[in-house]
């Protein structure tokens, strides 16, 4: 009785209301002083710690705009990219191929696999450089052909390996090692129906991880290795090691000799070094979304077939990335094929 | 409803579709099928039940060999399974020839299983035209069809995630009949539906059995089993228990075990 008389009121003369609107809540918000507060140091602090380093002569502030499109700083970006491109093209190659190996059945693949991830990752890259700029005291020679035989082809170490060829080299056995555990967590995080589905479809093993178990395991391996990149981006600065000097850092390094001023120059590689790993934040972004395709949230196979599409939508949450993925609409129109 | 997936040319009748002889499979020292013996003819469809742990799944994932036996023998249309036979001797198969028998097996999972990273459609058009090296034309308009045929022509532009569960199984089915398998093996394909899903499932594996399709079936689906399968066999243990004419084990099970398992589920 009551509950019909105040359905009746709030929802004025119309008679069949189904429901009263709802009433939004008016409340005092909760005011969170210290929040304020705090913000308000930090802001002042970072604004005066600005201020000072405007006017403070020895970041020479003339000579950051001066070398900063420097053509020998924009050459020397320009080798710190291509070193990080080929060797993450490698690494990621590599990785893949060892993940693989370490996922067989095969007790000596797995074996070899296993030993390549102990020696690459047990040593720092520093060292592993190193030794690879030592490549030609070591081999100074390079011969192809039957062991104890007269070679077929035969090569001196130096002309046949650039320090950049030695660089990439170097660079990139370190790193397959990294992306071969980050490939492997992501073949793992794959349902294993997946491949029970594909292989009683008659697919053959290969076309099972590259059709079905590794576009999926995409998803998981992205995100880490967008951090393996930026990471790569700024181990390339230790090729001095080998010794190349002609990427960004040892450029950089090798200007300010000459000037005697280190901070400015310092300050544009890092200058170039964001720029670059923002260039990769948003490139990870796409790419993150592209993967995400199709994995959505399940709830509509809670609900009654006719209306699940119904209530659908059209932006889902994506698992692994903040911002929503739009759904693309069914081409067909209901009826169309047949 | 056509007879489109039952290669009748070919056929011939005198073999079974499925024989299963003395069939065993061990885990370690866990033997979950002890000497299996069964026989599903050409166009029949065979309902396998019995309780949680019995072997069933075992069973059907041994007929398309993503299970190896540890005993007997099991051929599917006359040809041996996994095996390959010559001068009395067995050989074991390269991967590839059993995927090439697999090719001829459809099989349906209790939970789907579909790619979730392609459409209705790309799942349903991935292995005819990767394994089969069908053209894609060709292929897509049998695919269309095969989605109309289980009632989803205007969901083959979905992901499986925007799919409710029966219409994902729905899917998963039309992409194991679009390999023009000549058997079909369903694992519980009804228990992980929401029960006002279930009947839009069996609809469709209705129309197949009556296309003719030879099918076995695990399912806790008694009245399914009822209307449709020619034979039904309870397993528990590992072993066969009793098998026969649906309605007569259903009414008049002979066996103990068999009272206990049908007293539960019906
Ligand atoms: N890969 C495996 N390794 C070891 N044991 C297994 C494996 N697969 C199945 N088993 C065992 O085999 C037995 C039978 O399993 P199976 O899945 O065939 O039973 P089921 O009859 O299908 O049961 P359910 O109705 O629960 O699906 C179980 O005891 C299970 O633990
Ligand atoms: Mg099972």
């Amino acid at each position: 009785m009551s509950t019909t008389e105040r359905t009746g009121a709030s929802a004025g003369a119309t008679p069949p209301a189904p429901e009263p609107a709802s009433v939004p809540i008016k409340a005092i918000r909760l005011r969170h002083p210290w929040r304020m507060v705090f913000a308000v140091l930090i802001v002042v602090v970072f604004a005066l710690l600005m201020i000072d380093a405007a006017f403070r002569p020895a970041y020479d502030w003339p000579s950051v705009g001066k070398y900063l499109f420097d053509r020998r700083i924009s050459q020397a970006a320009v080798v710190t990219i291509a070193l990080t491109v080929y060797s993450m093209v490698i690494a990621i190659v590599l990785g893949v191929i060892l993940a693989v190996m370490r996922l067989s059945p095969n007790p000596v693949v797995k074996s070899v696999a296993w030993f390549y991830l102990w020696v690459f990752r047990g040593t720092p890259v520093y060292v592993q450089l190193t030794i690879w700029g030592l490549i030609s005291l070591i081999y100074s020679r390079i011969d192809i052909g039957i062991p104890f035989t007269e070679p077929w082809l035969s090569f001196q170490t130096g002309d046949l390996l650039s320090l950049f060829t030695i660089a990439v080299i170097g660079l990139s056995l370190n790193e397959a090692a990294y992306m071969a555990e980050i490939v492997r967590a992501g073949l793992l995080a794959v349902d294993r129906g997946q491949e029970e589905a594909a292989t009683a479809l008659g697919m053959s093993w290969a076309q099972t991880m590259t059709r079905v178990i590794l576009p999926q395991s995409m998803r998981v391996i992205i995100p880490p290795t967008g951090n393996e990149v930026i990471s790569m981006l700024k181990t390339t600065s230790l090729v001095t090691a080998v010794p190349l000097s002609t990427e960004l850092f040892t450029r950089s390094r090798d200007i300010s000799a000459e000037t005697f001023n280190p901070i400015p120059l310092l300050i544009v590689a890092s200058l170039w070094y964001l720029l670059f790993t923002s260039i990769l934040m948003v490139g990870q972004y796409f790419l993150e979304k592209r993967f995400a395709r199709g994995v959505g949230d399940r709830q509509t196979e809670k609900k009654d077939p006719g209306t699940a599409t119904g209530a659908f939508t059209g932006v889902m949450p994506v698992v692994g990335s903040d911002p929503p993925a739009v759904i693309v609409p069914p081409k067909n129109a209901p009826g169309g094929t047949r | 409803m056509s007879a489109m997936n039952v290669p009748m040319a070919q056929s011939r009748p005198e073999v079974p579709m499925v024989l299963a002889e003395q069939v065993s499979k061990s885990f370690g020292s866990n033997e979950v099928l002890k000497s299996i013996s069964l026989e599903v003819k050409r166009g029949e469809v065979m309902c396998l039940v019995g309780p949680s742990g019995s072997g069933k799944s075992t069973f059907l994932r041994c007929i398309n060999h993503l299970e190896v036996l540890s005993a007997g023998r099991l051929s599917v249309d006359g040809e041996l399974i996994g095996y390959r036979e010559s001068h009395g001797k067995l050989y074991e198969m390269a991967p590839k020839e059993a995927a090439k028998q697999r090719r001829d097996i459809g099989m349906v999972f209790q939970r789907f299983n579909l790619f979730p990273h392609m459409t209705a459609l790309q799942n349903v058009m991935e292995a005819p035209i990767r394994v089969k090296g069908l053209p894609k034309a060709q292929v897509e308009q049998t695919a269309r069809d095969l989605l109309a045929r289980v009632g989803l022509a205007e969901r083959a532009d979905y992901y499986p995630a925007h799919l409710s569960g029966g219409q994902q199984q729905r899917v998963a089915i039309a992409r194991a009949l679009a390999m023009e398998p000549k058997l079909m093996l369903f694992d519980e394909p009804t228990s992980a539906l929401d029960p006002e899903l279930v009947g839009e499932v069996l609809d469709v594996m209705k129309g197949l059995a009556k296309s003719g399709m030879t099918m076995i079936v695990v399912t806790h689906e008694m009245g399914f089993a009822k209307e449709v399968a020619d034979s039904l066999v309870f397993m528990d243990g590992g072993v066969v228990v009793e098998a026969g004419d649906p309605d007569e084990v259903l009414t008049n099970p002979q066996h103990r075990r068999t009272q206990a398992f049908l007293s539960k589920v019906l």
